[in-house]
């Protein structure tokens, strides 16, 4: 026995067991909430109606799910090519460097249409730096990839403190924060995108960089499954060893997937900073670099499963804001809980279920075929 | 103030800060060697540091809290044990997990028993571990410089404290000297080859998970009733990956572990100390620099430009019996 699991039927290895785990993953969660006397299912509606019953409300949401998708993408980038990403979150952090440079200096001169695409480049340029010398030194020294990468979260907090609290502080004020941009460096909203389902969404910073994560969603999935390049990173992923059989450079392709997802990352800075702040702040990313971890086991790495497992996470930081003002024995700190449960259940034990799920399948493809006889001997009296 | 006494303090603060980042280098160092990669180590030293300090309230014992810390991260190291052992999960993202539900959980739950914004009570000092005199202080106290040394800096420490210096030779000689340690060291390079003289490769690992947990929660403990009077949110303040990265710049040895702790021990301490006081010739360093070394010196090391780490080789990779 050298796989360690016999195949699923692809319906069960995409849609149930991903559920299957899901489901666990927020029932111990319930028990939690159980545990500090809340009642998980008044919690849970609170939850929903908090991110989908208002206009703001799934402005807050989709705001939110912007952010994760975009780190998203970076983690699941990354484990297309069997890498760990886990450095999404300082190669986002570093990114809003990129984006500070355009704002700063456009933003009073240029409209946002101008800026918005130079803002893209600058922040995803930024990014991708960020990544490349972690992927520099996985492919030519061998050094890990995901002890590199935590370690750049750090350096890359510790610059943006350095700067932030030094040299791009408003001149002034006390807080560590940039001038507010110029009118060209402020992305417009997306209002009319909800008055045309007939919501209002008031001052929700839901903005243009959540279409941006769309596109960008729609090419991490072209690049993956429909070009040369996409294939041969899914092939050093699947085995390094064919790959390089193939002649398919290793080094190369290391840090190219590497740089994409830093880049993707790295994006992530313009919804926070372009699209709702208008400035840099201390720690804007707020730990979405590692919720993508999360949304990206979720979404088993594919764009669509990740755009969907970025909005339930949306709902889950509106939803657990809104929960705080009914319990307040309930906070944010929910969601860091939900979110480790998911990336536990949903990533570390991923294979938990699989035996038990494939003997029931099996139990009933066999209960079936012996009962299609029977009903057809019934139909022959 | 002279220099001597503020070389003293520093190496004094070198020695408190480096002890939770040595905890935690050998509770790595254990399951490392087996060949299970742990990133949670921070997860599990935070909600040691909140078990303590919620059950040294409770009870008012320090030692109660050390039971829980110790509890609490064995459970969560056993944890990471199911699902990288058993089921074959991917360690590192176990390892994620596990310092997230450390870090939700111990804020939740803090909130609803203290209701102090996820803190414990303050600690009083008959429930923490108070520092201790060393037999003799008071003799040597008379001579200049060796008894200052003796009573700043050797003397006057938590029991905590000499337990973290004694477990290096300790764990020195449980690796290198106990059969245990010989077969812990070779699950994590060849398991295959411990399968087949008849030993049980998960069992091993999971004791080596064990021995992690326990050490961890003695760090949480020393976090929460030792150096500090009760647990705060986020304590440990990436402790744990600087205590990693530790591990990867000792090379996965222990006597070298004391030296990479103490060394970026003494970089934290030396950053408190600067804050404001410019150098000679050099000016000002800033203090993120400082709190960015441990990290810089790690990639540096980890490039293979000063020596190279090299990992136990079957680290990461969970073992599949051969049928």
């Amino acid at each position: 026995m050298s796989q360690p699991f016999a195949k699923l039927p692809a319906w069960a290895d995409y849609g149930l067991l991903p559920l299957i785990n899901l489901i666990v993953a927020f029932f111990v969660a319930g028990l939690v909430v159980m545990l500090v006397g809340e009642s998980p299912i008044d919690a849970a509606v609170l939850m929903v109606k908090g991110a989908f019953g208002s206009g703001d409300g799934v402005g807050y949401t989709l705001y939110y799910a912007t952010n994760f998708i975009f780190t998203g993408l970076c983690v699941a980038v990354a484990f297309h090519c069997g890498l760990f990403n886990i450095g999404g979150e300082g190669q986002a952090y570093i990114g809003g460097l990129g984006v500070a440079v355009v704002g700063l200096g456009l933003g009073n001169v240029l409209p946002w249409w101008i800026t918005f695409p130079l803002a893209i480049i600058a922040s995803g340029l930024v990014g991708a730096l960020w990544a490349l010398i972690p992927a520099w030194l996985q492919a030519k020294r061998g050094s890990h990839v995901v002890i590199t990468t935590i370690m750049f979260n750090f350096i890359a907090a510790s610059i943006m403190v350095y700067l932030l609290v030094g040299y791009l502080k408003a001149s002034g004020t006390q807080a560590p924060e940039t001038r507010v941009f110029g009118d060209g460096g402020q992305l417009p909203g997306l209002g009319w995108l909800l008055s045309l389902i007939g919501l209002n969404m008031r001052s929700a910073p839901l903005n243009i960089s959540f279409l941006l994560a769309l596109v960008a969603a729609f090419l991490v999935w072209v690049l993956i499954w429909r070009t040369k390049l996409g294939y041969e990173i899914r092939t050093m992923g699947y085995s390094p060893k064919a790959a390089r059989y193939a002649g398919i450079g290793e080094v190369r392709i290391i840090v190219i997937t590497m740089m994409i997802s830093g880049a993707l990352a790295g994006m992530m800075a313009l919804n926070p900073i372009m699209g709702a702040q208008h400035r840099v702040q201390l720690d804007f990313v707020a730990g979405a670099g590692f919720v993508g971890i999360a949304v990206a086991l979720m979404g088993r790495s594919h764009p669509a499963g990740i755009v969907l497992a970025a909005i339930l996470f949306g709902m889950l930081y509106q939803g657990g804001a809104e929960i705080a003002f009914d319990m307040p024995n309930i906070s944010r700190d929910m969601i860091v809980i939900i979110q480790g449960l998911v990336i536990l259940f949903a990533g570390a034990l991923e294979h938990m279920f699989r035996p038990t799920l494939l003997r029931v399948l099996q139990r009933f493809a066999r209960t079936k075929r012996q009962s299609t006889p029977a009903v057809a001997a019934e139909g022959g009296q | 103030m002279d220099s001597f006494t503020v070389v003293l303090q520093v190496l004094d603060s070198t020695i408190r800060l480096s002890v939770p980042l040595l905890l935690a280098c050998l509770a790595g160092l254990y399951s490392e060697r087996a060949g299970i990669f742990d990133i949670g180590l921070e997860g599990k030293m935070l909600a040691g540091a909140f078990a303590a300090g919620a059950a040294a309230t409770y009870s008012g014992s320090a030692y109660a809290g050390l039971l829980a810390a110790v509890v609490v991260s064995v459970a969560l190291g056993l944890v990471h044990g199911f699902a990288s052992i058993t089921h074959r999960g991917n360690q590192i993202v176990s390892g994620v997990a596990i310092n997230f539900i450390a870090a939700g959980t111990t804020v939740i739950l803090g909130q609803a028993w203290f209701q102090q914004g996820g803190r414990t009570p303050s600690l009083p000092n008959a429930a923490r571990f108070n520092p201790i005199d060393l037999p003799g202080v008071e003799t040597l106290n008379g001579i200049p410089v060796i008894g200052a040394i003796y009573s700043e800096l050797i003397s006057g420490h938590s029991v905590l404290v000499y337990l973290a210096f004694l477990l290096v030779p300790f764990t020195w000689w449980v690796l290198y000297r106990t059969r245990f340690g010989l077969r812990l060291r070779a699950v994590g390079e060849n398991p295959a080859a411990v399968d087949t003289a008849g030993i049980s490769v998960p069992w091993l690992r999971y004791r080596a998970v064990i021995c992690c947990g326990l050490l961890c929660g003695i760090a949480g403990a020393y976090l929460a009733t030792a150096q500090g009077a009760g647990f705060v949110k986020d304590m440990t303040a990436g402790k744990g990956y600087i205590a990693l990265a530790a591990l990867i710049f000792a090379k996965w040895r222990p006597v070298h572990a004391m030296f990479a702790c103490l060394l970026f021990g003494f970089l934290d301490a030396i950053a408190i100390r600067m804050q404001g006081h410019p150098l000679p010739l050099i000016g000002e360093v800033p203090v993120q620099l400082m709190q960015a070394l441990p990290y810089i010196l790690t990639i540096v090391l980890l490039a293979g430009f000063i020596g190279k780490a090299i990992p136990p080789k079957a680290g990461g990779v969970a073992y599949v019996k051969e049928r």
